[in-house]
């Protein structure tokens, strides 16, 4: 594991009683990137989030972030490491009987004795980040879902985070705040020089700013690559994912008995 | 015969089963609640809002319902007492009333559906919209940031609301029997003093609204927090929440009364 290497994911086994859901997962990823996590829902991409944040624990295998290996810290060391962690649920999860400024503020009141006044310009800079310092005073009920995950993205980047995760950042956002929250992905890891993973399922935008794509299906990881070797790829699966093609490896149906059985129609065929 | 037994016996030996899991968990969180408290103690600021929204907002149907149960009691006292003469002594009979039993049970009773069952949707609510486990990626401890705070400020209010209730409940026997049916105010008020007792009824009548306070409290917490993350789930939660309280604050009553008035006339 080089300095340059901030996860390290070894041969990650996960399962729910006796449903395998990660088989054997390996990944690297180096600091100052912005790495999707693409494959169909339910292929077990958040729960590999779950994994690296230490929320659930792994059957067996490791994640090892900055060194440390995630599931066999304790409760204070896991707090501690989350402290360099940022995460971007799929919705935003402002709490909503804050306003817009003490959502942003709350991380930092919580773990920090900074006097309010600093505190203030603190959230203010967060805000104008994701250009949204002007709707400080706004409640979470009053945003749009574009604005919400906004706000969400200026509150996980408030204790300037070495990782930041984005659970399916664009799903149900309008093209415009679709392509403001990838370049504030791009522009904040960037600037800040953080390391992000996207779990994602939308193609197009995510290929425009990643550096790398890791494709996850049946819990294994399908494919990788650079989002231009992506685009070229001929292998099969990542060929339909990309294209969005309705049938090929993942079958448009699910597993059924013959149709003429299912109709009862053998008779009449027969 | 024994195809349809069995799966019935299963089905009872399951139900009993999941119960005794969810009583574990809710005894685990309990004590973790308590474990976790020392942050709401620190910033008490955290518990004072809450007292506001369970507390403060709980006056109201505290106080209307206490009235009027202060004069339903003074009215069937009044018509029951004269028979035999001794209508001076309803005073007596409206306090006693209220400061043993129906100040506490009621008013937990109204505190459970007004809020306890707030205090579940809002944690389920939280857990559901991945709040909670924002807070816990945060590194704070949901259980130390919302629930025990909610927790602290009911466990509080509780026997505040429950005297509010008693009295408003001899207020409202004063209006209907002193003020509109006119028995002697002087004897309503001294009767009540010589034989309502400090230490066997309003003691007794706060510790019982201690119970409840923390009864009802803990259920409505531990309900939310545990709350399947979905719209029937939470209002799957905040039911039981009601029903569970009440049942608990009616079964506690009867060990608490049992335990305190044995023997005392």
């Amino acid at each position: 594991m080089t300095p340059e290497t901030l996860i390290e994911v070894k041969d990650l086994n996960f399962s729910y009683d006796t449903r395998a859901i990660l088989k054997g997962i390996h990944m690297t990823m180096p600091r100052g990137k912005v790495i999707a996590i693409m494959g169909g829902s339910g292929s077990g991409k958040t729960t590999l989030l779950r994994l690296i944040s230490g929320a659930i624990q792994p059957t067996s295998g490791y994640v090892k972030f900055a060194g440390q290996i995630v599931h066999e810290l304790d409760r204070d060391a896991l707090f501690k490491l989350r402290r360099k962690m940022g995460m971007l649920f799929q919705f935003g999860a402002l709490f909503t009987d804050l306003s817009v400024f003490d959502n942003v503020a709350f991380q930092i009141r919580e773990h920090t004795n900074l006097p309010e006044s600093m505190i203030r310009d603190l959230v203010l800079m967060k805000l104008h980040a994701v250009g949204l310092r002007g709707a400080h005073h706004l409640m979470p009920a009053e945003l749009s879902g574009g604005m919400a995950r906004r706000v969400a993205l200026a509150r996980s980047i408030a204790l300037d985070p070495t990782l930041i995760m984005y659970d399916e950042p664009f799903t149900g956002l309008d093209p415009i705040s679709l392509s403001v929250i990838g370049n504030l992905i791009r522009r904040l890891t960037d600037a800040l020089g953080m390391t992000s993973i996207v779990v994602t399922h939308d193609v197009q935008e995510s290929l425009k700013i990643v550096d790398y794509v890791y494709f996850i299906a049946d819990g294994v990881i399908a494919a990788q690559g650079t989002p231009s070797e992506v685009r070229d790829s001929v292998a099969p699966f990542v060929h339909q994912f990309v294209h969005g093609e309705e049938d090929g490896p993942v079958p448009f149906h699910y597993p059924a008995q013959a149709y003429q059985k299912d109709l009862n129609l053998e008779d009449t065929f027969a | 015969m024994l195809k349809h037994i069995v799966p019935g016996i299963q089905n009872v030996g399951h139900r009993v089963i999941e119960s005794i899991w969810r009583l574990g968990r809710a005894s685990r969180f309990f004590i973790l609640v308590l474990l976790k408290s020392g942050t709401s103690l620190r910033r008490f600021n955290l518990v004072i809002r809450e007292l506001y929204f369970t507390g403060v907002l709980s006056l109201i149907i505290i106080v209307v319902s206490g009235l009027f149960v202060g004069m339903v009691l003074g009215l069937q006292g009044y018509e029951t007492l004269q028979k035999y003469g001794s209508e001076s002594a309803v005073g007596t009979l409206v306090a006693l009333s209220l400061v043993r039993e129906l100040g506490p049970v009621v008013a937990a009773l109204l505190f459970a559906s007004r809020a306890g069952s707030a205090i579940t949707a809002e944690i389920g609510l939280m857990k559901a919209t991945e709040q909670l486990a924002a807070m816990g990626m945060m590194a704070v401890d949901p259980i130390a940031r919302v629930v025990a705070p909610r927790f602290w400020a009911g466990v509080i209010s509780m026997p505040f609301l429950a005297a509010m209730f008693s009295v408003m409940g001899v207020f409202g026997g004063y209006l209907v029997t002193v003020v509109f049916i006119g028995v002697d105010e002087g004897s309503y008020w001294s009767q009540m003093q010589s034989a309502v007792d400090f230490r066997f009824d309003i003691l007794n009548g706060f510790i019982k609204s201690c119970f409840f306070g923390v009864a009802v409290t803990a259920i409505a917490v531990f309900e939310g927090y545990d709350a399947p993350p979905t719209a029937e789930g939470v209002s799957g939660a905040t039911t039981r929440t009601v029903v569970t309280s009440s049942l608990a604050i009616l079964g506690l009553d009867f060990i608490l009364t049992a335990f305190m008035f044995r023997g005392v006339s």
